[in-house]
């Protein structure tokens, strides 16, 4: 694991510099790469080319600081996390600093992807090298202004100052340092003198939000443009037949109907007329492949569970000879059910397909696959082809998939005009990229008292869990441990869904410990423990997660929820779980009203590292948490014959207010590089609500989501 | 088609539009007014709430035709220059995680909050339970509910 923290960065020319024609520099550079030598930032702001860097600092004469922020923002804070970055490094007040988003084109970006919780973990060392080095530049030329020695002279909020107290601030000497030499090898601060980093920070664009300013690809709006509605096969499996375009062309406001693919767009002056044109089509669906059901994903994945067509990811030791040595022998089975995702600004995309160039506008978590794909699918020079990025009403992964860019690019070659494809509820909720359901099968092997052996079962929709996640907790900790998938491929469309996998994994893996506790009659904090001892020292370089740092967070959230000392009827369940780098435990408190249990706090304790925006981070924390909590609680979409059988919001139940456990978060002291928290907090929450379930009402949950599961019995093993 | 007059954030327009057309689509699409957002449809989520004559609505189930002469309050007009103190409150908590709930959001907290001075918590969370927060940014709502209350009390 990378903890380093002073890395020195001496890739030549990760950074190009130039003096604007409106006074003040430019600072290009791409993210976690070198830029081309021969590649130079323009000298007019408005002449930004996202092509040759991904990412511009400017600096004004008046000492002002743009940051021209790459990554696409989600809701997960790192519109104004990243910035924080560059703007410790440079030693600037946050109060001159301005955040703008980047429009992005489709060649060199890197990573300018948000999802994984990667971008603060990728961004850390790039980023303040950046900072660093613009403040270097600053500093040589203020000394050189001094004939002074730039060792002699130091800064402090965007002014530099030299030995004999003169002063210039930075707007000052941007004109001479646009012009010098990039200096290499700069030493970055000790996280002890950080001065933004590790401060609340308000959102950047908290006063757009709060005031309705438009920011979101619904928002969006050009002269000339028409707003598609997309009438898709009602179940997946389905082909069109025809529809009666003819009648629905002759509703006032509707501009045209296009039927591509198996898909028909209406297109109308507005949004409503298009809706409402949309619900009058009548079309005609056939089939040739079959139209699936929950009740026989359900039959499929049990039968994928019992039989022997495995992948093994990861095996140690001999699993099956520890079995037939064991003493007893558990197994559970642990069940989940598909996932929408359900961001509350459904799907949309603007598309403006002309001869000269491809226009994409809109929320995406991924513009340079999204450009890409457009670019194959009309057979055009991916050169053409922009993805300006708007603001996301959540992603949660479904904007991973640009499925909507590509439908309004294609409708808008087919109709020549500039479309906004907007998707109603219903259809975001039944033309989803689900959370694949999911099935576990564990079993543990238990000899004289010990955990000898662990075998992890996975049968899935369409894909299976990524290659690391069989190397977390607890991998390492158990000699004979085995990890095996299986998969059952469907003509549903499946995908990432926050925390892929160990969404799920999670709740199965820390609800099977607690059981196994229970079983061995040991404590059920104390067995976790004691498996993390064997872990320590350990040589194997695939273990992902530190035995130290999860035994830390277990410690603490012991004793920060009082664990084992709450008030008679709050009843507690606990769970520690390590993904996307991150190490959380949590406890949930949970109470009885007319004895149906309600989640009233959960105690999270989180090591992500150095905490760079706390007040961002909390809001994160909290949120994955309520997430997760809900989604176990409620979280259920079921198939029938291929058609989603919940549509809307009347059916289909999120997680409201009155049902909100409050979430108290304690960070771990940490000097170790940031990790991400978009997701990491969001898998340890629906064991820990489970586990106290158990705790209150002696019932043992196997399968999501409780509110239905409630009186299920898993087959005991 | 047919004329109706309505009065947003105390101007008159005179709107052109389907009877059936929602409030929603005539605020967004015909008077750019983008503040009140899309979630549902039917009324489930609360990110298109707006106040009609002082009261928390759904404008997705308004129909332009039913709304004629009623005083419509959406979150442009909620304050004039100056930030209303449901705003500042949602300022200082730093509620917003993606954001796009949190207009309607403070539409139903303000329009609550001017018929409850006082609430307790229980009443706060009843009373924000009709508005879906996806990012689940709830702890912060209750928050800046319980601030803004202080504030205006």
């Amino acid at each position: 694991m990378k903890n380093s923290i002073s890395t020195s960065f001496s890739r030549r020319s990760f950074l190009k510099t130039s003096v604007l024609a409106g006074g003040g520099m430019l600072i290009g550079f791409n993210l976690f790469q070198a830029c081309k030598p021969e590649v130079v930032p323009p000298v007019d702001v408005s002449q930004l080319n996202f092509n040759d860097f991904n990412a511009f600092i400017k600096i004004a004469d008046n000492g002002m600081v743009t940051i021209f922020s790459p990554n696409p923002e989600i809701g997960q804070g790192v519109k104004t996390s990243m910035p924080m970055l560059i703007a410790e490094e440079l030693d600037v007040s946050w109060d001159n600093v301005h955040v703008v988003q980047g429009e992005l084109d489709t060649k060199n970006f890197v990573r300018q992807v948000a999802g994984g919780s990667q971008s603060i973990r990728q961004g850390w060392e790039p980023l303040r090298q950046t900072g660093a080095t613009a403040r270097q530049m600053l500093i040589n030329a203020a000394a050189a202004k001094w004939g002074v020695g730039a060792s002699e002279c130091s800064t402090k909020e965007g002014v530099i100052t030299n030995a004999k107290g003169d002063t210039l601030g930075y707007g000052e000497v941007v004109k001479e340092a646009a012009v010098l030499e990039i200096p290499e090898n700069i030493v970055l601060k000790d996280p002890k003198d950080f001065k933004i980093i590790g401060k609340d920070i308000p959102n950047i664009d908290i006063d757009k939000i709060i005031t309705g300013k438009p920011l979101y690809g619904m928002d969006y709006k050009e002269e000339g443009m028409v707003v598609a509605s997309v009438l898709r096969p009602p179940s997946f499996g389905e082909k069109l037949v025809d529809c009666n375009a003819i009648d629905i062309k002759g509703i006032e406001g509707v501009i045209d109907v296009i039927k591509f693919g198996d898909k028909v767009a209406v297109l109308a002056k507005d949004t409503w007329t298009a809706m409402k044109a949309k619900k009058a089509l009548k079309a005609t669906w056939t089939s040739d492949t079959k139209l699936e059901s929950t009740e026989e994903h359900d039959k499929i994945l049990k039968n994928l569970l019992d039989g022997k067509e495995f992948t093994t990811l990861r095996a140690d030791g001999d699993v099956k000879k520890a079995f037939a040595e064991a003493d007893q022998v558990i197994e559970r089975i642990y069940e989940s059910p598909f996932l929408p995702h359900n961001c509350m600004e459904p799907m949309n995309f603007f598309a403006d397909v002309t001869k000269n160039k491809v226009r994409l506008v809109g929320p995406v978590q991924t513009p340079e696959g999204t450009a890409r794909r457009v670019a194959e699918l009309l057979e055009r020079d991916i050169k053409d082809v922009s993805v300006e990025m708007t603001r996301m009403g959540g992603g949660f992964g479904r904007r991973l998939y640009g499925d909507f860019a590509l439908e309004a690019a294609e409708i808008s070659k087919i109709a020549q005009k500039p479309v906004k494809v907007v998707y109603s509820r219903e259809d975001d909720m039944s033309a989803g990229i689900y959370r694949p359901a999911i099935k576990y099968k564990i079993s543990a092997s238990v000899k004289d008292g010990n955990v000898t052996g662990y075998h992890l079962k996975e049968a899935s929709i369409n894909s299976n869990m990524y290659g690391l996640i069989p190397n977390f907790f607890p991998a390492g900790a158990i000699e004979n441990y085995q990890v095996d998938v299986a998969k059952y491929t469907s003509n549903i469309t499946t995908g990432a869904w926050r925390a892929p996998y160990t969404n799920f994994l999670s709740f199965a893996e820390q609800s099977f410990f607690d059981e196994l506790a229970e079983l061995l009659e040991v404590d059920r904090i104390q067995l976790r423990l004691d498996l993390l001892q064997k872990v320590k020292g350990t040589t194997d370089e695939r273990i992902q997660y530190s035995p130290e740092r999860l035994e830390e967070v277990i410690k603490v959230a012991v004793d920060k929820s009082g664990w084992g000392k709450t008030k008679e009827g709050v009843y507690q369940g606990f769970s520690v779980y390590y993904c996307h780098n991150t190490h959380v435990a949590e406890v949930a408190d949970v109470v009885l009203e007319n004895d149906i249990p309600v989640v009233k706090k959960i105690t999270c304790v989180v090591d992500c590292g150095i905490v760079v925006n706390p007040l961002g981070a909390k809001n994160q924390i909290e949120g994955g948490i309520i997430d997760g909590v809900g989604h176990a609680m409620y979280g259920d979409f079921s198939f029938k014959e291929g058609e989603p059988q919940d549509k809307n919001f009347n059916t289909y139940r999120l997680i409201r207010l009155n049902e909100t456990p409050v979430v108290e978060t304690h960070f771990i002291d940490s000097n170790l590089a940031p990790t991400g928290l978009g997701e990491p907090t969001l898998p340890p929450a629906g064991a820990a609500v489970a586990n106290a379930i158990k705790a209150a009402k002696g019932i043992r949950l196997y399968k999501q989501p409780f509110i239905k599961n409630m009186n299920y019995k898993a087959p005991l093993g | 088609m047919p004329v109706y007059n309505l009065k947003i954030n105390g101007t008159s327009y005179n709107i052109k539009a389907e009877q059936d057309t929602p409030l929603l689509w005539v605020l967004r699409d015909y008077l750019d007014m983008v503040g009140t957002k899309y979630g549902c449809g039917i009324g489930q989520c609360g990110a298109c709430t707006v106040h009609v004559d002082g009261s928390a609505t759904r404008s997705c189930l308004l129909q332009v035709s039913m709304v004629e002469d009623m005083e419509i309050t959406t979150i442009e007009g909620l304050s004039k220059n100056t930030l209303h103190p449901v705003q500042e409150a949602w300022k200082e908590i730093d509620v917003p995680q993606c954001g796009y709930c949190q207009t309607g959001q403070i539409m139903s907290a303000t329009a609550f909050l001017s018929q409850n001075k006082n609430p307790n918590k229980t009443e706060i969370r009843d009373a924000m339970s009709g508005n879906i927060c996806r990012c689940a940014s709830y702890n912060r709502i209750e928050k800046a509910v319980e601030l803004a209350a202080s504030k205006l009390s």
